[in-house]
Formats: C-alpha cells, structure tokens, sequence
C-alpha cells in the first residue's frame, strides 16, 4: 500500500516535471517562432538563394542588350566581309586617317571601341583593341575568334588548293574531333551511376556550411536567451517553479525545433521549387534550350556542335537525383541536432556562467573554436574527402557535425560514419552534463568574473 | 501548528559558511520576519526552502511532512532581485509563469484577471514588460507570487521600488492574505514593516541565528528599563530621592510640567522606582520604552559580533 502511493507520488512527480519541461518547450518554441525576423527569414531565404542562382543564370544566358559599334581599322582590307554585325555589336570600318583621329579621341566619338588590324596580322597573330572602359569578355573573345577563324579558315583553303587532293576539306572537316567526358561512379551494388563530382563538392561545401550556420546560430540563440533571463532576473522565479536542468531542456529543445521547423519549411519550399523547375525544363524544352546554348557557343567551335551532348540540364538534375538524398537528409539532421545540442549546452553554460557581453565574448571563442576551425578547414576537407584531414576532422566529436556533413555526398565507408556518430553522441552526453552543472552554479552567481579555470572548479562542486 | 519547519540546516559555499545550524519554525497562518544583515544568510535559507539549492546537512519540512521537489508548487516567492522578461506582454506572461506553478490555463487566467483588477492594471494585460513603470512591474511581479494561492508565501523586500501609496497597497494585501490562510515568511531591512507585519522574529547574524521569538517578546527581552515620566515637582528633590539607584538619562523643565527619562539598573522594579518619585512629586504619566525594532536589530547584531 505504501509503495503503491510513493510510486503514486513519483509518477505525479514526474508527470510534473514533463509538464514544466514541455510548457518551457512550447514556450520558448512559439517565441521564436512568431518573431517576425523568423517568418521572414524562413519564406525568404530560398527565394533569396533562388533568386540569386535565377540572376546568375539570367545573365549568363540572356542576349547582351547594350548596342556598341566598334570602329575598324583594318590595315590588310581582307575583314570586310568578316566583321558584320553581331546582335547588338555593330562593326564600322573606318579609313586609316579616320583611326589616327579616333586613336587619340576615342571618346566622344560615338565608338564604343577602336579595333586595329594591323597588315601583318597574318605573321604575328597580334590585333589591337582600343577603349575607354573595361571591355566584356564576350565582345573581346568574339573579335578574337572572327579574326581567328578568318585567318585560320583562308590559310586553310591555301593548303587545300596547293595541296590538289579531291574533297580535302571535306576529309578534313571529319577529321574534327570533340570527345564529351562523362564521369560514372561504379557503386558497391556494382551498377554505373552518372556522377558528377563537381556536384558532389558543391553538395559537400553547402552542407557544411549550413551545418555550420544552424549549430551557431542557434547555440548562439540559446546562450541569449540564457543571459536574457540571467541579466532580467526573471531566473530565481523561473527556478524556484522548475528545476534548472528542466529549464534548459526546455530552451534546448525548443530551440532545436525551431530550427527543425526551419530546415522542414525549406525542404518542403525546396521540393516544391525543384517540381516547379522540372515542370519547366521538360525534356523537349531542355533540349530546346540545350540548342540554345549550343548555337551561341557553335560559333566558337562549331566541331563541338554536332558531338555535344544534348541535354546539360537533364543531366544536372540526373547528378543531383543520384545523390544519396536520404542519407544527405538522416546526416543533416543527425548532425544538425547532436551537434547543436553539443554546442548549444556549452553556450547555454557561458551564458549562464557570465553576467555581461563582454564577458560573454571572451568565453565564447574558445568554446567554439572548434566549431570556426572545421569551418575554415572545410575548403580542404570538401576537395579531398578521402584525405587525412577530412577523415580526423569528421571523426573527432567537435568538428564532426560539419566536416562529416561534407564527406556524406560522397559516398565513405559505413563503419567511419557510425564511428563519427558514436563518437559525437556521447561527447555530447558527456558535455551536456557538466553544462548543467556549470549551468546551475552560474544562474545565481552575480559580479564574478568567470573564466574556464573558474569553470572548471565549478565542475568538481558537489552537489 | 507549523507550516514549515527548517532542522539543523547547514550550507558552506566554497570556503564561506553560509548557514550555521539554522533552525526556524513558522506558525500557520502567521507573518515570520527573517531579519539579519546583509550577507548574514537570509537568501540562502531562502532559497534552501524554494529548493534553488540543497543545504549540506539539516531537513525542511512542510506541514510535517520533509519537503520534495512537488512541493515547491505550494510556495510563492519573490526575490529579493526580480524581473520579467522583458519582451513578452504581461497577461501572457503572468499565466506561463502561474502554468509553471502547476496552475491550469483556465484557472491562471481566471485568477490573474482578478487580480489584475484589483490592482488596476487590467489595461496593461496586452502591454510588453519593457513599457511598463517599474511599480506597475512591481505589481505584475507580486500578482505572480501569489496567484496560484500558494500555502506559503515567501517575501524578499517587498516593498522597494513602490511608492508609499503602492507599499501601503501592499501591506494591505499581505496582511489579507494572511488573513485568507496564507503562511509568510517576510525578509526586510525594513524595522518599521517589521512591527506592523510581523508576528514573529529570526535574526540570522554570520550564519548563526541569534534570536528568534515572537515580535513583542523580542522587544520586551531587549529593553533596557528606562521610563518617560512626565511630573509636578521640584526636579531637585526627585533627584535626591531617586539617589545612586537609578541613572538620570535626561530632564527637562517647563511651566506646565517636567519630564524625565531614568533608567534603574538591575535588581530593581518598575514598582520601586514609582514608589520612590511619588512621595517627592506628583506623577502626570510614566511609561517604560520600548525599543524599536531598529534598535533591537542593531543592539542584538553589535552584541553578537563582539563575542
């Protein structure tokens, strides 16, 4: 009978401290999540990003719009017929005395550039291009290839017909050769993939990035939120209702959902938008714009036109499908949380343990030191995944959560991934229990100047 | 009967002693003052009965029972250094504390809307702390103790940051309270609070408890037998009659009457030293002083600190 009511008791003690743990949770969880920083921020940055990648793709892809006419001195009077008008590039040829004027008076001339072809272009390959500003490179290479291809093109036809051989240059032509490289990954299961490691590295880098980005941000948020109750007092109430490991639970996990809303809003706005831009890029319209591009490019190396591939955007999409996606996602949230909760509890320790920014400040760089030298190291880590480097940085727990998240796109062996998380969860068992010691002693100590030695005897207080 | 009970409680911060022995008990439905200068240890056993930190040896008891976790939803208590946070609005906050206290949502808000009434601050429900005067703060910060009718309620310097119309406010609230059946414990510097308020004393001084009695009790104990009496006479004649027995603090002369302040030293009663003005002169009022609280706290601290 006795025992039945103490674990009465204790259940209700229990069922309590659930209870205040999860009304913190919530608590903390609807703050962040009605701020209007947060809403903005999460609906906005995948425009933001898909708008960024929009323009650069707009501009490379779209037509130069500004109109330039390039006057043309043309000393050999062979170019005439070359150096016609190209979209919005116009070509006046100018006589000599012309060019000398413009040579010292280019501006206010109306030209946007002075092109000169001296006579013995045809010996020393040398043309000269005058102008004010700056000139873009497409204009410079699209001058460089018609004198190119002209000269090319008329020493050609010399060899042809010194030469007398029937259908020379038809023979030649087929002796153009482009050879497209595509890269195939052999997988354990022993089928070929399409790979590409350019994608694998972009993958790997953002990755750990973004790990990077969440795991301060939002350690940073809860050692905030832990100095805001500290510096308004609030805490002593909040601790003589719950207890102070409850409390930080709460934060902790209320902050880690936040980012976990976060990260779901983007992948369900990041789905939708990938939907929307394979709707778009339909096979035939990718072919349509792969012929697009090729047109503007066939003029460099018209041998590339007929053996280049079809379809450039089709095969991204393919790279990027054949990913392993889920184990990208399972790391990403692994590494995400476990990290996060690594160093959100360390934060979360600082803020307590210090009454002042400044402080704060100077606590803050050698806790996460580790955390900013995986970030600085991830260049490396992302263009050698197999190194040594890259292989200790991922296993040892501090810098895991981001110099993992950037080997995962390529494929590694299992057994380094489980040692990693193995590794990290219980570093992270091990930290969140002394933060909370550290956490306890801090909330109520005033006017003290805390550093980690300081910290440290904190750890070895009983009780 | 007692609503709470601290037994041999001892706590040692690092190399300081904080609490030295302490035991106090607290009478149901009664006001306990806990007096001591700062730094005696008052917070400390404070925050030992909260729960915040655990004494190192010594047990606390509420209505008999040893005090655990759960019980802390019983006590209200407001800090000596309090605050809100700043950001949020005050009737969202008032319930996300009262909910922490183990208040449902219905109830918090039904309590907390009256008691917002009560204290006219019904039209800064929606109002963030941040814009608010720091006695309405005060206010927010006291409704919150005691909105989840806590059994014990414990008072850090209540008073400060009010004005005397709001402190008076207080007093008012406190002493219904009490009434309604609420147990108190009430931390002050402030002596005069104390005589209206306090039923009973503990004077924490260096972590050692020094006195503990009932208010009236303790005063009485530290009086030190000097009378006010007011006379008809001749001052030179009660002097000689009151001879070596008795110490003349002061005395003044005036048309209309005299006064005198006497001590009599020990061994003598307040009987022999009327019976031996009267025959000289004719007695308008004698009164024994009492001391004040303030001097009671001084005297008990100075004493203690010389031995």
């Amino acid at each position: 009978m006795y025992l039945l009511k103490l674990l009465k008791n204790r259940t209700k003690t229990k069922q309590a401290i659930m209870n205040n743990t999860l009304l913190i949770l919530k608590q903390e969880y609807l703050k962040r999540v009605k701020k209007k920083s947060f809403i903005i921020l999460t609906i906005l940055m995948p425009f933001l990003i898909a708008g960024v990648y929009g323009l650069v793709i707009y501009f490379s892809i779209k037509d130069d719009t500004e109109e330039r006419t390039i006057a043309v001195y043309d000393a050999t009077n062979l170019f005439l017929g070359e150096f016609t008008d190209q979209g919005t590039t116009k070509y006046h040829f100018v006589p000599k005395e012309e060019f000398s004027s413009l040579k010292t008076n280019l501006k206010g001339s109306g030209y946007y550039g002075l092109l000169y072809i001296p006579s013995d272009i045809y010996s020393n390959n040398l043309a000269q291009l005058f102008s004010e500003k700056q000139l873009p490179f497409e204009l410079t290479e699209q001058i460089q290839r018609k004198l190119s291809r002209f000269i090319e093109n008329d020493k050609r036809q010399k060899v042809i017909s010194e030469a007398g051989i029937p259908n020379l240059e038809e023979s030649l032509d087929k002796t153009k050769t482009w050879v497209n490289l595509s890269t195939l990954k052999i997988t354990e299961s022993g089928e070929t993939k399409k790979s590409s490691s350019i994608v694998a590295f972009i993958a790997s880098y953002a990755m750990g990035l973004i790990i990077y980005f969440f795991v301060f941000m939002y350690g940073a948020m809860v050692m905030r939120s832990v100095m805001e109750e500290k510096k308004s007092r609030i805490i002593e109430v909040i601790i003589s209702s719950v207890k102070p490991s409850q409390l930080m639970a709460g934060k902790i996990i209320g902050t880690a959902l936040v980012g976990l809303t976060q990260v779901a809003i983007w992948v369900i706005l990041g789905g939708i938008g990938l939907v929307v831009v394979q709707s778009f890029f339909t096979p035939e319209s990718a072919q349509q714009m792969g012929q697009n591009l090729m047109e503007t490019q066939g003029q460099m190396n018209p041998a590339m036109t007929q053996a280049a591939e079809p379809n450039k955007v089709m095969e991204v999409m393919e790279m990027i499908g054949n990913l392993n996606l889920p184990l990208i996602l399972f790391s990403f949230v692994f590494y995400f949380l476990a990290g996060y909760l690594l160093y959100s509890a360390l934060l979360g320790a600082v803020g307590a343990a210090v009454d002042n920014d400044e402080d704060s400040q100077q606590m803050v760089f050698p806790v996460t030191f580790p955390l900013i030298l995986s970030i600085m190291l991830l260049f490396p880590i992302a263009k050698n995944p197999e190194g040594a480097l890259a292989f200790w940085c991922s296993i040892i727990p501090f810098t895991s959560p981001v110099a993992m998240m950037a080997r995962v796109p390529y494929d590694l062996p299992l057994w380094e991934l489980l040692l990693s998380m193995g590794l990290l969860v219980l570093t992270t068992i091990g930290c969140i229990m002394a933060a909370a010691k550290i956490y306890r002693i801090g909330l109520l100590m005033y006017g003290k100047k805390v550093n980690i030695k300081e910290l440290i005897k904190w750890l070895r207080y009983k009780g | 009967m007692e609503l709470f009970e601290a037994r041999n409680v001892n706590k040692v911060f690092a190399s300081t002693q904080a609490l030295t022995d302490v035991s106090i008990s607290v009478k149901e439905q009664s006001i306990f003052g806990l007096l001591g200068p700062n730094g005696a240890g008052k917070t400390t056993l404070i925050r030992i009965i909260n729960q915040i930190t655990a004494p190192d040896s010594g047990e606390i008891f509420l209505k008999g029972k040893r005090m655990n976790r759960a019980d802390i939803s019983h006590i209200g208590y407001l800090p000596e250094e309090r605050g809100l946070y700043k950001k949020m609005k005050i009737g969202e906050q008032a319930i996300y504390l009262a909910q922490l206290k183990g208040m449902s949502h219905r109830d918090a808000t039904k309590n907390l809307k009256l008691w917002f009434e009560k204290f006219d601050i019904m039209p800064w429900w929606n109002k963030k702390v941040e814009e608010l005067s720091k006695g309405m703060q005060q206010k927010v910060q006291f409704i919150t103790t005691v909105v989840h009718q806590p059994k014990l309620l414990i008072f850090d310097e209540p008073f400060s940051g009010f004005d005397p119309i709001n402190a008076n406010l207080l007093k008012k609230e406190i002493l219904n309270l009490k009434k309604e059946g609420a147990t108190i414990i009430f931390s002050t510097h402030n002596m005069g609070s104390v005589e209206e308020l306090c039923d009973h004393i503990a004077l924490i001084n260096k972590s050692k408890k020094i006195e503990d009695g009932p208010t009236d009790e303790i005063r009485m104990k530290y009086k030190s037998n000097t009378f006010d009496i007011k006379y008809r006479g001749d001052f030179n004649k009660v002097d000689l009659a009151l001879g070596t027995d008795y110490n003349i603090i002061s005395h003044n002369e005036s048309e209309k009457e005299n006064t005198l302040k006497v001590q009599y030293l020990n061994g003598n009663s307040n009987n022999n030293l009327l019976s031996a003005i009267m025959p000289v002169a004719e007695v308008l009022s004698f009164e024994e002083l009492i001391p004040s609280m303030n001097d009671v706290f001084i005297k008990a601290v100075e004493e203690s600190n010389k031995n």
